[in-house]
């Protein structure tokens, strides 16, 4: 969606340039959500659509508070819901905001054949730059949180950018500031583990012996992380996955394009000293261009999963 | 009485987290050079305060419209958030108050008056004046034919218990100091609100 | 609300219980995570469902709706048995110590004096018994056998563990569980705060529920300290506000109430408002009562008050019933006896029970006028929507007005919150189309009717003609000015009675009521509001957040009645000496010359701790009181009766199954159903991503929630073969609604006198204009009954059947 001035990259899709100025001085950036002080009341979710100028289509009830039934290209956030019954066969209700983690080792970006179409900020946030998007698919299959969504009118692939033009003014995101019980805290990732480690003790003081903070190294750990109950069982919560990991096939078929990149990258490098230039689409392979209808495909025909 | 005073009330983890906020987004450098962001939408707009329509809590909320309230042009509110320095909701909002935005601006907004005559099938829209005018005829009309200045023991009780009215729930005070008088003036006892429900 | 949102977090333990905080007030529920996270505090949720309150509760039990007071006689009896109440607030400052008269009992079901055509009591034998010089007696000693804290005990033994949750359905071991959080707090330096909303009043016995659990706050004398109190969260922006105005079928501003038939003249009427101290040296300040009316009458019709027409007493209107409250408007309206109505801000079609009925009172009027932003279902009765709104046009002869109004954006002016703030807001835009204010609209509607007066004449015009309306802009009067005259202002040089030495010019805005006088020299519109806007300007515009010692006070931001008063009855948050009883979080004390702390003293402030005066100082005997006198319509102390809807028979006293005294027209008796046809309880709620009807409207709202569903554990779901989301037809004797089904398991079937006893859960907002998909609305199934004291409809329990059912045609 944004494109913040290139000195802020520090991972760029689809590009083997290190990028030319990677500023030291920002402090990594993380948004913490203690879901034991989550109250589901999506103002979060309101807040997004209300900020980001997106209004998804009205649906139906199906079966669950969680509306819409699943992320979209309109639809950043999604407050999603699990009845769980525990051991002692007391009901808990465990809701958790989705949307992207703004992980450390972004799946997405290096699934991404497209040139600068996604990229990480110095302060960690990774956002997608809708004008080099091609629409391929290729970020949804790399991603080990299936967060981005493919817009059918225009192709491209949208998700949360933690309200990077907030940030970049010195807000905090839509959903932080909105959010009525603090449960979704923003500041230097820091700042964000060290206020977990308290909200965990207090949680271990309650009976949640397992409480713990998500930000799973499969990934690099995240930007965006979790306070649980039950850390040891991430899936409780609306299927978090217990051990986040980026598809291998990514890895294959990056390994397949690299060279590609590489070449076209060093022609345009010679009159660009850090500007980068769009590969474009005709530097996808044909095989990508499949792979991507294909994901395209099973993007559209996605059904959400629900909980009970 | 001092009117921009802000004093920060600790909030659990806010002291932590505020401290840095300044230092996260991209820095001053990055300020200068956000151009290529999606621009930040308020940074002309007008901040109005006012306190969110809905419960109790009374919210403090700030109004962002467009437009600078010159004459020659008319405002429109683009966007409402939550106001930090309110003591209560201290910036925060809940999915009513954060969607407000959406209520000011419904398709189902009202903007002119309407009249359904007897069987009629359709609203048509009407003058103002044509409305209250009907209005004001039909209450005196029935005002004074069922008015009642004494009951059966020939005590006073001037009231009038044949048209009634239900005061709103989101008006102001003084909106609702004015319907009193006004009800009461006239007599009227089936007056209620909507405090039940 | 009796303390501030902000307050909750100094709270020892939450109870949320006849609400659901969370979802309907999630900002103002922030402070209860504070408490949580700041104060260790432990939140405990009773409720029939498992709520997204309950989501974040350290402790949660079901209950069976309609049943609180017998769950909290439940935990009277165990606080009395065990001895874990606050023993020296409660003698000092509750009526436990005081005698009540002979004839006073209380004998299956029924209170003294009841009468059975009327379906009423004659209260006079619930009161104290009298010494000779008209002060209540009193037995410090406990011993006597009247005193209050033994006709409690009494009155409460057979609340037993095993029979509440024989009544409630709650497992008698969570039950018993709550009662001992509850009990920790009777230490004088702990404090519970209870959360209460509509789950509570919108019952038969309503107003019970809430003094059952402003009792118990009592005992453990949680009353007036930081982090207690009974917290009344109020539903809309400015009902408070619109209650505090007097807009009540039998109220005056601040509280007054409107002159009854038979109270003949001003002193006829001041006659039953003397509230002669009932013990020695006690405040008991409504003995201004007077000041305040004739003030009021000064503000309302200005030099045409006058100590020679009884300061225009007669242009009062007079009742001849207790109310004309809107369950009695719609029945008069079914019967043909209303020719006209004005809803100004409200949709009646879906927020009054029984909606049939409300459909037929409105094709009966003469005309109908709806003052509204939005394009409401009330203003579009008429129109044929379906079986949402099955209506035959060409036969209904209702003349309908729907005139636009501004929204809280588009004008100035002031709300009261739930904990009596009243904050000023400012215009941000001009309203669209032709929209105008609802000032405005009143006033063109006004001037029209007093034109036609002065012209034609007619029936009694001489209170229209005298109305002051002395406004710069007449036409559309603005906010400020209608503030100041709430405020109040002196009509003459005020001067001392002993010096004579003038105190308040004439002219001057008030600071206050205690200003206030009797003689006509003084005029304000709103009493309790005095103080509000002074000759330093408008208080409620102020907005200095400071927080002396975060103790979540912010004395100087926006303006509080009374007095700008935070916390009601804050004496008592000092001992009798006038020192804290929580030394932590003091509000007031005694420093030896007067009263001080973070907020205003709700007391004199320099009357001595040694004086005896009692801290409720607004009650004659200057006592809270556990036993109410003749101040309830159902009794002075509470009982659990039965919904007027019920599955089961009252197992305290078979005879009296539900409230002897609630408000049921014959009517609506015969539209009750048995459980034999509708076997299960049903109870109705709010989504905390809607506001009742009005964001339907609004576009993101209508996504976060879009459709008419109910709730259904998963037990009847499975007995019934409904599945998750599946169609149901879910019917009561009055209607019925088809919707989605939300299969759950936070709804369990209940225990309930030994048998399995299901809920299901009706979420209100649907109808069908707006952004949303077109519903019925929960009051399709709702029965038209009152509570005995306020009329509140009983939208909490009644009985329904359920039956899956194919998707209707689209």
């Amino acid at each position: 969606m944004s494109d913040l001035q290139s000195q802020d990259y520090v991972r760029r899709s689809a590009s083997t340039l290190t990028p030319p100025s990677v500023r030291s001085h920002e402090d990594e950036v993380a948004k913490l959500i203690d879901v034991s002080r989550c109250i589901g009341c999506k103002a979060c979710q309101s807040a997004c659509m209300e900020w980001n100028d997106l209004r998804p289509e009205v649906g139906h009830f199906e079966g669950s508070y969680e509306n819409p039934a699943d992320l979209g290209p309109s639809v950043w956030t999604l407050m999603k819901f699990a009845e769980h019954e525990n051991e002692q066969g007391n009901l808990e209700w465990l809701i958790r905001k989705d949307g992207c983690m703004h992980c450390e080792d972004p799946g997405c970006l290096k699934a991404c054949p497209a040139p600068g179409a996604i990229v990480q900020y110095a302060n960690g946030i990774v956002d997608f730059i809708s004008d080099k998007c091609i629409g391929c698919g290729y970020c949804v299959k790399g991603c080990p949180f299936n967060i981005p969504r493919i817009s059918k009118q225009d192709h491209k692939s949208y998700k949360c950018t933690l309200c990077s033009d907030r940030v970049s003014v010195g807000l905090e995101p839509a959903c932080v500031k909105a959010c009525p019980t603090g449960a979704i805290m923003f500041g230097s990732k820091t700042d964000m583990k060290h206020q977990a480690a308290e909200r965990i003790e207090d949680l271990k003081s309650r009976g949640f012996d397992q409480a713990g903070l998500y930000d799973p190294p499969e990934v690099g750990g995240t930007h965006v992380m979790y306070v649980l109950h039950h850390a040891d069982k991430p899936s409780l919560y609306s299927g978090l996955p217990d051990k986040p990991r980026i598809s291998p096939v990514v890895g294959a078929w990056k390994g397949f394009i690299k060279p590609l990149a590489v070449a076209g990258i060093a022609l345009a490098a010679v009159g660009a000293f850090f500007h980068w230039i769009t590969a474009g689409p005709n530097e996808v392979t044909e095989e990508d261009e499949a792979e991507g209808e294909r994901v395209l495909r099973e993007a559209d025909a996605h059904e959400p999963e629900k909980s009970p | 009485m001092a009117l921009t005073r802000r004093e920060f009330i600790k909030v659990t983890g806010l002291g932590l987290a505020a401290s840095s906020l300044g230092m996260l987004g991209f820095g001053a450098a990055g300020v200068a050079q956000a151009a290529a962001v999606r621009p930040f939408k308020l940074t002309h707009a007008t901040e109005t305060r006012n306190t969110c329509t809905y419960c109790s809590v009374a919210c403090g909320i700030l109004i962002y419209s467009m437009g600078d309230r010159a004459k020659n042009a008319r405002s429109n509110i683009i966007h409402i958030e939550g106001d930090p320095d309110h003591p209560v909701n201290r910036g925060t909002l809940c999915p009513k108050g954060t969607a407000l935005l959406d209520v000011v601006h419904a398709p189902t907004r009202l903007k002119a008056p309407r009249y359904r005559p007897p069987g009629g099938t359709e609203f048509k829209e009407v003058s103002w004046d044509f409305a209250l005018d009907r209005i004001a005829k039909l209450m005196k009309e029935d005002r004074d034919k069922h008015f009642i200045a004494r009951n059966a023991a020939g005590t006073t009780v001037n009231r009038w218990t044949s048209t009634g009215m239900l005061a709103a729930s989101a008006s102001s005070n003084e909106t609702a100091y004015l319907t009193w008088k006004v009800a009461r003036s006239l007599g009227m006892v089936v007056f209620d609100n909507q405090a039940r429900v | 609300m009796t303390n501030t949102w902000q307050d909750i977090k100094n709270a020892n333990l939450v109870i949320v219980m006849g609400g659901n905080a969370a979802e309907a007030h999630p900002c103002g529920f922030k402070w209860v995570i504070e408490a949580k996270i700041e104060n260790g505090a432990k939140l405990v949720v009773v409720d029939p469902r498992f709520t997204r309150t309950a989501s974040v509760a350290d402790y949660y039990a079901p209950i069976r709706p309609g049943t609180d007071i017998a769950f909290l006689s439940g935990v009277i009896r165990y606080l009395l048995e065990q001895d874990a109440i606050q023993h020296q607030y409660v003698r000092a400052y509750t009526n436990a110590s005081l005698v009540v008269k002979e004839g006073f009992a209380f004998e299956n079901g029924l209170f003294s004096g009841y009468n059975e055509e009327t379906h009423s009591y004659d209260r006079s034998s619930w009161d104290y018994e009298l010494d000779e010089q008209g002060f209540a007696k009193s037995d410090d000693s406990w011993q006597h056998p009247r005193c209050v804290i033994n006709l409690l005990r009494q009155h409460v033994s057979r609340y037993t563990p095993e029979t509440v949750s024989r009544i409630c359905g709650t497992p008698q071991d969570k039950f018993l569980h709550i009662c001992g959080l509850i009990a920790a707090t009777a230490a004088p330096d702990k404090a519970m705060t209870s959360l209460f909303a509509l789950g509570w009043t919108q019952h038969s016995v309503g107003s019970q529920n809430i003094r059952t659990m402003a009792m118990i706050q009592l005992l453990l004398g949680n009353i007036g300290v930081a982090g207690g109190g009974m917290n009344a969260l109020r539903g809309h922006s400015n009902i408070q506000g619109l209650t505090d105005v007097g807009l009540l079928s039998n109220l005056m501003p601040g509280y007054l109430n409107l002159p009854l038939d038979k109270e003949t003249s001003l002193d006829e009427y001041m006659k039953t408002k003397q509230y002669k101290p009932l013990r020695p040296g006690q405040t008991s300040y409504w003995q201004n009562y007077r000041k305040f009316v004739v003030s009021l009458q000064k503000a309302i019709y200005g030099d045409a008050a006058t100590q020679d027409n009884n300061w225009a007493y007669d242009w009062l209107p007079k009742l001849d019933v207790p109310m004309y409250d809107i369950i009695r408007a719609f029945e008069m309206m079914n019967n043909g006896q209303l020719t006209g109505y004005i809803c100004q801000g409200f949709n009646p079609l879906q927020a009054f029970p029984d909606r049939g009925k409300i459909r037929r009172g409105l094709s009966k009027l003469k005309f109908l006028v709806t003052m509204d932003p939005l394009d409401t279902e009330t203003s579009r009765f008429w129109q044929d929507f379906g079986p949402q709104n099955p209506a035959r046009s060409a036969e209904i002869q209702t003349e309908v007005f729907q005139l636009p109004t501004t929204c809280f954006a588009e004008e100035n002016g002031s709300l009261v919150n739930s904990a009596r703030w009243l904050q000023w807001h400012w215009k941000a835009a001009e309203a669209p189309g032709e929209a105008m204010s609802d000032i405005w609209i009143m006033s063109g509607i006004f001037h029209r009717l007093r034109e036609l007066y002065r012209k034609e004449g007619g029936a009694f015009p001489d209170p229209i003609l005298n109305l002051t309306w002395k406004y710069t802009d007449p036409v559309e009067p603005d906010p400020e000015e209608l503030a100041r005259e709430m405020n109040g202002r002196a009509l003459a040089d005020l001067t001392d009675p002993a010096t004579g030495a003038v105190l308040t010019k004439a002219g001057t805005l008030l600071d206050g009521f205690a200003q206030l006088r009797d003689d006509g020299t003084t005029a304000s519109g709103c009493w309790i509001f005095s103080g509000s806007f002074t000759e330093k300007g408008n208080q409620m515009a102020r907005r200095d957040a400071t927080d002396p010692r975060e103790q979540g006070i912010a004395p100087n931001w926006a303006w509080a009645w009374p007095a700008n008063r935070r916390i009601l009855y804050n004496r008592a948050s000092a001992d009798q000496d006038g020192k804290a009883w929580n030394p932590a979080k003091p509000i007031i004390e005694w420093n030896g010359s007067r009263w001080e702390g973070i907020d205003v003293p709700d007391y004199g402030p320099t009357v001595k701790p040694s004086d005896g005066v009692g801290p409720f100082i607004m009650n004659a005997e200057g006592m809270g009181r556990l036993f109410a006198r003749d101040l309830m319509a159902d009794g002075p102390f509470p009982e659990h009766y039965e919904p007027l809807e019920s599955p089961v028979e009252n197992v305290l006293h078979p005879k009296v199954r539900s409230n002897p005294v609630a408000r049921v027209f014959a009517s609506d008796r015969a539209a009750f159903g048995t459980p034999q046809h509708y076997p299960y309880v049903a109870t109705t709620y709010r989504l905390t991503e809607h506001f009742h009807f009005w964001t339907k409207h609004a576009l993101i709202n209508a996504i976060l929630q879009p459709e008419e569903f109910v709730e259904i554990g998963e037990v009847l779901a499975k007995e019934k073969g409904i599945e998750q989301g599946g169609w149901v037809k879910v019917s009561s004797k009055r209607g019925e609604v088809v919707c989605k089904a939300y299969v759950t398991k936070r709804i369990k079937p209940l225990l309930v006198d030994g048998k399995p006893t299901h809920v299901i859960g009706v979420p209100l907002h649907w109808g069908f204009t707006g952004q949303a998909r077109k519903g019925y609305g929960a009051n399709t199934l709702t029965p038209s009954v009152g509570d005995a004291n306020t009329q509140t409809p009983e939208f909490k329990a009644f009985l329904v059947n359920v039956e899956k059912t194919g998707a209707p045609a689209a």
